[in-house]
């Protein structure tokens, strides 16, 4: 194997492993930026990963499993929104509680399915034209649908958030929900919206594991990308484009182990597991030690319950 | 809707203070909330949520063995959640009880492993020593960012977990595997002596006795302590803390040392008393299930307690509902909806449902002023 196909094929794999961690973070990023902090990731991601297995083995649709997946990361996420938009409950503490409950009701409700094989599952459609571009084309553009949509899920969260009144509207309640109030903007309800729509998009997240990435069902399949992805929010600081570069950064390490053994060097595969997670606090302690000179760009009201006076 | 009917709506109205019956009252409520809410979810299954409850609770408390097998679990998960409990007393998340847990129990079987012929009063020792050591080094870990760099402290204690069990993985997989033990990631059993003793014919170890003493240091230390008293203001006002002169960052390191400490001393116990050997199931997630006991008990250490003899129960019972076809998971799934419901229960306690027609617009904003809705 070449060189530079060596390298091609470590890219491509940074770009589906950082996939999971990519649908999750956005989803993050989006409840954090409207204010609202959901530690439940990793539980919804677990709830959409075996959501969508089931419905996709029962059916013999993907699409439906998909489908299945966003409405139970949105569900989980729901509860979440209704603890802590409603009854303002520690959004830490709730969070934690959803983690626990998703993890508990995947392994559950995936009982039946342990190595059950699926009759399908997403493949790689090399774009027509796109894919034939030198190294890019083969990077990027040799992979299945679900990744052409988190292409676009991107550039179109970054329209919304910076160019459109309503992606203004859920900053401003990320912000300072007083104000938003004062000017007329729903806080509750663009709360919720967000907490549930970043919910979908963890499932999603869980989704592309069990019905792309490693087409399966393995109880806590999800093995801390949720959590990953929280760190990732902070390392994007809520900026839809980094929270992409970051994900296909941990995607490019999770993927190095498997390379890393393949080129026959001799490290034990649980020191090369351990990477993700070393490289995540690595990376927090630098981000959080670099951007505590000035002040912190998180959303002011981040975590604070707001309440109508 | 129609313009004749009445619109009602439910409405949360604020109410302080929290009456102290509904203090007490509420982890009992949740407790039982949280059943029905797992008995929906059984029923939904096809099991008879009364049969496999009483199967349950047969399994836990209905003979002398299942007591002491209760208290049995209830020791890892009182040691860890006292830990999780004293550092949620300063708003500090200690998310990583299982991997401290972990490492304990790996240096303790370190020191078993290393001195085979050591009696028991020297090997002991240095075991428990050694857990407490590592448990509270692997929460410093995560300690030393959050308090000079300000790194959440959920996220790195949580990573901490992975990193701890897939070391224990690599130990029982590679150098540690006894050749004896037939391809099972197994390490070699310790000696006799470096076994911690257990009560009469019961498998119930010196393990409660430890969960016992700290609840009581840790009642006395957090309330006629300086640091007790230190504890307690930079829990609720880190500001007025700081400006009283109180170290912020000296406190985290010690409370996250101490928190470690214990869960450390907890994978001690377990790997020496109940395991006798390092495997890799230590722990059904004990460090985890700790955090729902801790908030349960309200961060009361004799709470803890109490609720970890419960959890116990729960977890004991939830072996028993295998036989009945159950999965382990749906103990998990009954745990998570727990922390569900003390959370509710406590939330609901602060204000008063009411139901009030909100017949128009003006109605509506009237409404809206009172706080948060909940409307169908």
């Amino acid at each position: 194997m070449g060189n530079s196909s060596m390298l091609v094929s470590i890219l491509a794999a940074a770009v589906s492993s950082g996939t999971p961690i990519l649908f999750a973070a956005l989803g993050e990023l989006i409840a954090e930026s409207a204010g609202v902090m959901n530690l439940g990731v990793e539980g919804m991601m677990l709830a959409g990963a075996v959501t969508g297995f089931l419905a996709s083995v029962r059916t013999g649709n993907l699409l439906l499993g998909v489908v299945a997946a966003l409405l139970a990361g949105g569900l989980l996420a729901l509860l979440h929104a209704f603890m802590c938009i409603t009854l303002k409950v520690n959004q830490v503490v709730s969070g934690l509680a959803l983690t626990l409950f998703g993890t508990g009701v995947s392994g559950y409700l995936g009982k039946s399915v342990i190595g059950v094989p699926l009759p399908n599952h997403f493949t790689s459609v090399p774009l027509p034209l796109l894919s034939k571009i030198p190294l890019v084309g083969q990077v990027l553009f040799n992979h299945d649908w679900l990744v052409y949509l988190s292409f676009l899920i991107v550039p179109a969260l970054w329209y919304l958030f910076y160019r459109t009144r309503p992606g203004l509207h859920l900053r401003a309640v990320g912000e300072s929900p007083q104000t938003a109030d004062a000017l007329g903007v729903n806080v509750f309800r663009i709360r919720y919206v967000s907490v549930v729509v970043g919910g979908m998009l963890a499932g999603l997240g869980g989704a592309y594991l069990s019905l792309a990435y490693a087409p399966s069902w393995i109880e806590n399949m999800t093995a801390g990308r949720g959590w990953i992805a929280v760190a990732l929010v902070i390392f994007a600081v809520w900026n839809p484009v980094r929270a992409l570069a970051g994900s296909y950064l941990f995607g490019g390490v999770d993927a190095m182990g498997f390379r890393i053994q393949a080129l026959g060097v001799r490290v034990p595969s649980f020191f090369l597991k351990m990477m993700p997670y070393v490289f995540t606090i690595v990376v927090l302690i630098l981000i959080t030690a670099s951007s505590s000179k000035q002040s912190s760009r998180a959303p002011e009201a981040l975590g604070v319950p707001y309440e109508r006076e | 809707m129609g313009k004749g009917l009445i619109r009602l709506k439910l409405v949360f109205e604020k109410r302080d203070p929290v009456p102290v019956s509904y203090r007490v009252a509420s982890p009992v409520l949740a407790v039982l909330l949280a059943l029905v809410l797992g008995a929906i979810f059984l029923a939904a299954s096809g099991f008879s949520p009364l049969g496999v409850y009483l199967e349950m609770y047969r399994g836990a408390f209905g003979d002398w063995y299942g007591v002491s097998e209760t208290l049995v679990t209830a020791i890892p998960l009182a040691l860890c959640g006292m830990g999780i409990a004293l550092a949620g007393r300063m708003l500090l998340w200690n998310v990583g009880a299982e991997g401290q847990f972990h490492m304990g129990a790996w240096a303790a079987a370190w020191v078993a492993l290393s001195m085979p012929d050591a009696p028991a009063w020297k090997v002991l020792p240095l075991m428990v020593l050694a857990g407490v050591a590592a448990g509270a080094a692997w929460a410093l870990l995560a300690a030393v960012p959050r308090a000079y760099v300000g790194v959440s402290e959920i996220i790195t204690t949580l990573m901490l977990n992975y990193v701890a069990i897939n070391w224990i993985e690599y130990l029982v997989h590679g150098p540690w595997r006894d050749p004896a033990s037939l391809n099972f990631p197994l390490s070699a059993p310790f000696s006799d002596a470096a076994r911690l003793p257990m009560f009469g014919y019961t498998r119930i170890h010196w393990g409660l006795v430890f969960a016992i003493i700290a609840a009581i240091v840790i009642d006395l230390t957090l309330g006629r302590t300086k640091w007790g008293y230190e504890v307690k203001i930079i829990g609720e006002s880190p500001r007025a803390a700081r400006y009283a002169g109180m170290s912020i960052e000296r406190n985290i390191i010690i409370t996250m040392a101490v928190t470690g400490a214990l869960a450390g001393l907890a994978g001690m116990a377990e790997v020496s008393a109940i395991a006798g050997r390092m495997t890799r199931q230590l722990s059904p997630g004990y460090g985890y299930s700790a955090i729902i006991v801790a908030w349960l008990a309200k961060l009361n250490p004799y709470g803890v307690l109490l609720v970890s003899a419960l959890f116990g129960g729960l977890l004991v019972g939830g072996y028993s509902a295998q036989f009945l076809g159950v999965s382990a998971a749906s103990v998990n799934m009954l745990q998570g909806l727990m922390l569900f419901c003390v959370l509710a229960t406590e939330a609901l306690g602060r204000y008063r449902l009411r139901i009030v027609p909100a017949a128009g617009s003006d109605g509506d904003s009237d409404a809206d002023r009172q706080g948060a809705r909940a409307d169908g």
